[in-house]
């Protein structure tokens, strides 16, 4: 028997989620309505959830006449190399921040905190002047090395916290049945800690798939540009192609879903369930 | 198999000193307990002869190899950990196995260790099961079988019974008094349970406070505690104890407060007048009807255990413990007398803590 006050707040609670949903998935729906609604309708019919008449053709134009596909590639080499790069020394910090005490810890834990504390406008000029005697200006090799520079603190932190959570036993046991440190990490702490570095890599990933501001400012030709700059290409000194640009959007969405659909078994949390005392 | 020497052994965390200085020999083939009061030390003095914890002076052998500066892997030895310790994401055999097929050991060779491992702790049926589907007893016996799959030098056990229920716990004692009767192996056993130790023990090692303050067999430090702590320290109920001076006069008594004075067997070896804390347990606590030679005392409380009775009576303004296996003795509210059987008195100096004859 569920009580008539119990009942109520149920539909609240599951209302207000669905509000709240609603809310957050919108902007994605209305990106897809837009892809498909064919240039003439677009201004002419108002407001309405769905066009009269859909077409694909802004998709067709995308793949086959504009620079996306480049872009696209640029974006991928990008974002899959930093979240890699990221992913694996975030581990190795974050796993030397849980479980060592050495000197200077607290300094470079400091240091780390204060790389968080700047906008990044303030840091792309100097970045600028860094990376162009060196030929990284307008190379993807630069983008990468700006986005593991700073996605590293943050991501080490946040890998500190997945390794504070499994118990230091674990490996204390492993390394008396005969490991040395290094496998015990290897062997029984990484394999634990992948739900953590599933959710690093994504975060990751996310950030520099959607990253604009440097890429706009440290690449300037057509060969090195990611899509989010790409992007940019559809709005012109007079006119926003938005039919072209949403389905551009939409392509782009593709990528991060299937990395996210990928990754998702790993981001299912309880691996360690059972470690000790139950 | 080996014997483990351990020589001045300290240990500090900066300037904190937790161990003071520990010497313990431990024979071959022998069942070593540690007790002592939380934050003694004993799981650091454990962790040290593991190799988890930097010895910080001193010396640990293990069967005459000095072991200091030794990896944990390099000493050979087995350790259960009080949380278990097992890895979620393998098998139990996978979990028994692992420190042979870090050994290289040949496959044959490991089905069949860890077969007879599973069989001696009725693993069997469970050997493919992951550490999540057990129950808190059979994770137990998963880390006793993970340590007993290899013949290690020695094994050691930091409160491993801790978790369980009193049911499971008297059960797996049992069993891992018949598992070093088997393997005779060198094993040192840390333990908070007065019966665990008392049972399982060859020799109790008793700390407090980062020093070893006795080592014996278990009856020789309940029958002649060597001072105050471990006099408190082991049995249950705890014995009595009463502050007094010593009176060399008419062959030696304590005087009490109130001007009550307990007969010695003896002349005890101290100086007339000396300050000493007489101590009786609980069980040897006489109680009779009063008329009878002895102290008057009021019954304050009586709680049976089923197995028998302790009575807290108050005399001479303290209050005394006495534990009887009859039952109906006195109900609350009685006036008993009570005396002290000389051959059951411990005197313990009440400046140094220790005891006398
Ligand atoms: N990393 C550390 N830094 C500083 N002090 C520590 C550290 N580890 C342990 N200690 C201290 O060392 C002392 C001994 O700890 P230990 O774990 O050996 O106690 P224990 O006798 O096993 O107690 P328990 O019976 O509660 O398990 C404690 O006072 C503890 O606070
Ligand atoms: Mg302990």
């Amino acid at each position: 028997m569920i009580r008539p006050k119990r009942l109520g707040m149920t539909i609240a609670h599951r209302a207000a989620i669905l509000v709240y949903v609603a809310f957050a998935l919108f902007p994605l729906y209305w990106l897809v309505k837009v892809s498909v609604t064919p240039n003439d309708l677009l201004y002419s019919e108002g407001v309405k959830m769905w066009p009269s008449r859909a077409t694909l053709d802004h998709f067709a134009f995308v793949l086959e006449h504009s620079d996306f596909p480049l872009f696209f590639r640029n974006s991928m080499i990008v974002s899959v190399s930093t979240a890699f790069i990221v992913t694996i020394l975030s581990s190795i910090g974050g796993y030397a921040l849980s479980r060592f005490t050495f000197r200077g810890k607290f300094w470079i834990v400091g240091l780390m905190l204060l790389t968080q504390m700047f906008p990044l406008v303030m840091l792309i000029a100097p970045i600028f002047k860094m990376l162009s005697p060196l030929g990284l200006t307008n190379s993807l090799s630069g983008l990468i090395l700006v986005y593991v520079a700073f996605n590293v603190p943050f991501a080490t932190f946040l890998m500190q916290s997945f390794f504070d959570g499994i118990p230091k036993d674990l490996e204390e046991a492993a390394m008396i049945d005969g490991a040395t440190r290094f496998m015990a990490f290897r062997q029984i702490i990484l394999p634990l800690t992948l739900p953590g570095m599933a959710a690093t890599l994504g975060f990751v990933f996310t950030a520099a798939w959607s990253e604009l501001l440097f890429a706009l400012m440290l690449i300037s030709g057509v060969d090195a540009s990611t899509f989010p700059v790409g992007l940019l290409s559809f709005v012109s000194k007079f006119s926003v192609d938005f039919g072209q640009m949403m389905a551009a959007g939409v392509l782009a969405l593709i990528p991060a879903c299937i990395f996210f659909l990928l990754i998702q078994r790993y981001l299912v949390q309880g691996l360690t369930a059972g470690a000790v005392k139950g | 198999m080996a014997s483990i020497d351990i020589t001045d052994v300290r240990k500090a965390y900066g300037s904190t000193k937790i161990l003071h200085g520990v010497d313990l020999t431990i024979k071959d083939g022998e069942f070593v307990v540690l007790v002592g009061p939380s934050g003694c030390g004993k799981s650091t003095l454990l962790r040290m002869i593991a190799g988890l914890e930097d010895i910080s002076s001193g010396e640990i052998r293990i069967g005459g190899r000095i072991v200091n500066d030794l990896d944990p892997k390099d000493r050979d030895i087995a350790m259960v950990f009080q949380s278990y310790a097992l890895y979620p994401h393998m098998t139990v055999a996978d979990n028994m196995s692992y420190s042979l097929r870090l050994r290289k050991t040949a496959k044959e060779k490991i089905a069949s260790a860890i077969s007879g491992a599973a069989a001696k702790l009725s693993l069997t049926p469970l050997m493919e099961r992951r550490p999540k589907a057990l129950s808190g007893g059979q994770r137990q016996r998963v880390a006793m079988g993970r340590a007993i799959v290899r013949s290690p030098k020695a094994f050691l056990f930091d409160e491993p019974l801790s978790n369980l229920d009193a049911r499971l716990r008297e059960h797996m004692r049992g069993e891992i008094k018949k598992l070093h009767q088997d393997l005779g192996a060198t094993s040192i056993y840390v333990t908070h349970d007065q019966i665990e130790a008392m049972t399982l023990a060859d020799r109790i090692v008793a700390m407090n406070a980062g020093l070893v303050q006795q080592v014996g067999s278990p009856l020789d430090l309940y029958d002649r505690p060597a001072n105050l702590f471990v006099a408190g320290f082991m049995g249950s109920p705890a014995m009595n104890m009463f502050e007094g001076t010593y009176r060399a006069a008419n062959g030696g008594t304590v005087e009490l407060a109130q001007g009550v004075v307990v007969p010695l067997a003896g002349p005890a070896p101290t100086a007339d007048g000396t300050k000493l804390t007489l101590g009786i347990r609980p069980e040897h606590v006489l109680v009779g009807k009063t008329g009878l030679e002895g102290i008057q005392a009021l019954i304050d409380l009586v709680e049976p255990t089923g197995f028998g009775t302790i009575l807290h009576a108050s005399a001479f303004g303290a209050d005394v413990k006495a534990f009887s296996l009859e039952r109906g003795v006195a109900v609350r509210g009685d006036t008993v007398s009570v005396s002290f059987p000389v051959e059951r008195i411990h005197l313990f100096d009440t400046a140094t803590g220790s005891r006398i004859g």
